[in-house]
């Protein structure tokens, strides 16, 4: 199955970035949906099929954390993997995430190398 | 520590410069591809003079309050931006442009991002801001709090960068918040 990724990140930088990486990635990739914060997510995952996200923590509007809160308290988004991609690197933040259901952590500056063995290992 | 304490220890300025040198370092060879060299720090109470080029702040709340600031040339913010979007561009770009300005924002945002990991060791955990990115000729940039600055220059190539950092006790510790604005006063 193709995987239908949705980046969130406030930096269009990054959200290219990840375009790049996961375009290089060894999983069969589908659609590539982007976000500038966690409200304009949550409006893309209404509207777009997606089986992966890819979020920031410091956004405006509505901050990767709550973003995850949202979605794991939807029915029909509980079952979406969430991956952190954030500076935010302190034991707290990610032992929060982790509880929150967040399904893996990687921490900005990243390498290629890091986001394709994450998805790998959620593929 | 918990939410209601401030600690007003001071703060180490040769673990913060440390932690600067650290950070920039990781950004630069791990996003970047480019090597930079840093320089001897230094403690200072004055807001930098006139600046040419861009300067990119970030605030840090929690039980402790503060700014950080990232500024370079216009030529070297080019760069960078043309560096951490490689793939797509080659080359250098030649002007700045909103690309730029967010590249900026964002090499800003993952080094002092990683600065707070360190300094929420010792003073709790921290919110941070969105970035703040100004460009422009012979403009000044303040933030509103007291204290000192640490400064940490890099040289990379010909062209150099320097990081800023000043943290100041709360009077109040702030609420943890991610991503909030920060007020910043400009004089252009």
């Amino acid at each position: 199955m193709p995987l239908d990724v949705l980046i969130v990140d406030d930096s269009a930088a990054i959200r290219k970035i990840l375009q790049r990486v996961l375009k290089q990635a060894e999983v069969p990739l589908g659609q590539v949906h982007e976000a500038g914060d966690g409200l304009e997510a949550l409006d893309k995952l209404k509207a777009e099929k997606v089986s992966l996200v890819l979020a920031d923590i410091n956004m405006p509007n509505m901050d990767g954390l709550q973003l995850l809160t949202q979605i794991k308290a939807s029915p029909d988004l509980k079952h979406l993997p969430v991956v952190m991609v954030t500076t935010e690197g302190s034991q707290s933040r990610v032992m929060e995430a982790v509880q929150l259901g967040a399904a893996g952590y990687v921490r900005k500056p990243f390498t290629a190398d890091q986001i394709q063995r994450t998805l790998a290992d959620l593929t | 520590m918990t939410g209601n304490q401030t600690t007003a220890a001071p703060l180490d300025p040769a673990a913060v410069a440390a932690s600067i040198r650290a950070a920039t370092e990781e950004v630069f060879s791990t996003m970047l591809g480019l090597e930079s060299t840093p320089g001897d720090y230094a403690v200072v109470r004055d807001a930098p003079g006139a600046i040419d080029g861009v300067v990119a702040l970030i605030g840090l709340a929690g039980t402790w309050v503060g700014t950080g600031m990232v500024s370079c040339s216009a030529s070297l913010a080019c760069t960078l931006s043309a560096h951490l979007l490689q793939g797509e561009e080659e080359g250098r770009r030649q002007a700045v442009d909103d690309e730029v300005l967010d590249s900026l924002a964002e090499i800003t945002n993952m080094i002092l991002g990683n600065v707070k990991n360190f300094l929420e060791e010792q003073l709790g955990p921290m919110g941070l801001s969105i970035p703040t990115v100004i460009f422009g000729r012979n403009f000044t940039a303040r933030s509103m709090g007291e204290g000192e600055w640490v400064v940490v220059p890099f040289a990379c190539g010909v062209d150099h960068l320097e990081v800023r950092l000043r943290m100041t006790p709360a009077r109040q510790p702030q609420p943890l918040r991610h991503g909030f604005a920060p007020p910043h006063a400009m004089r252009l």
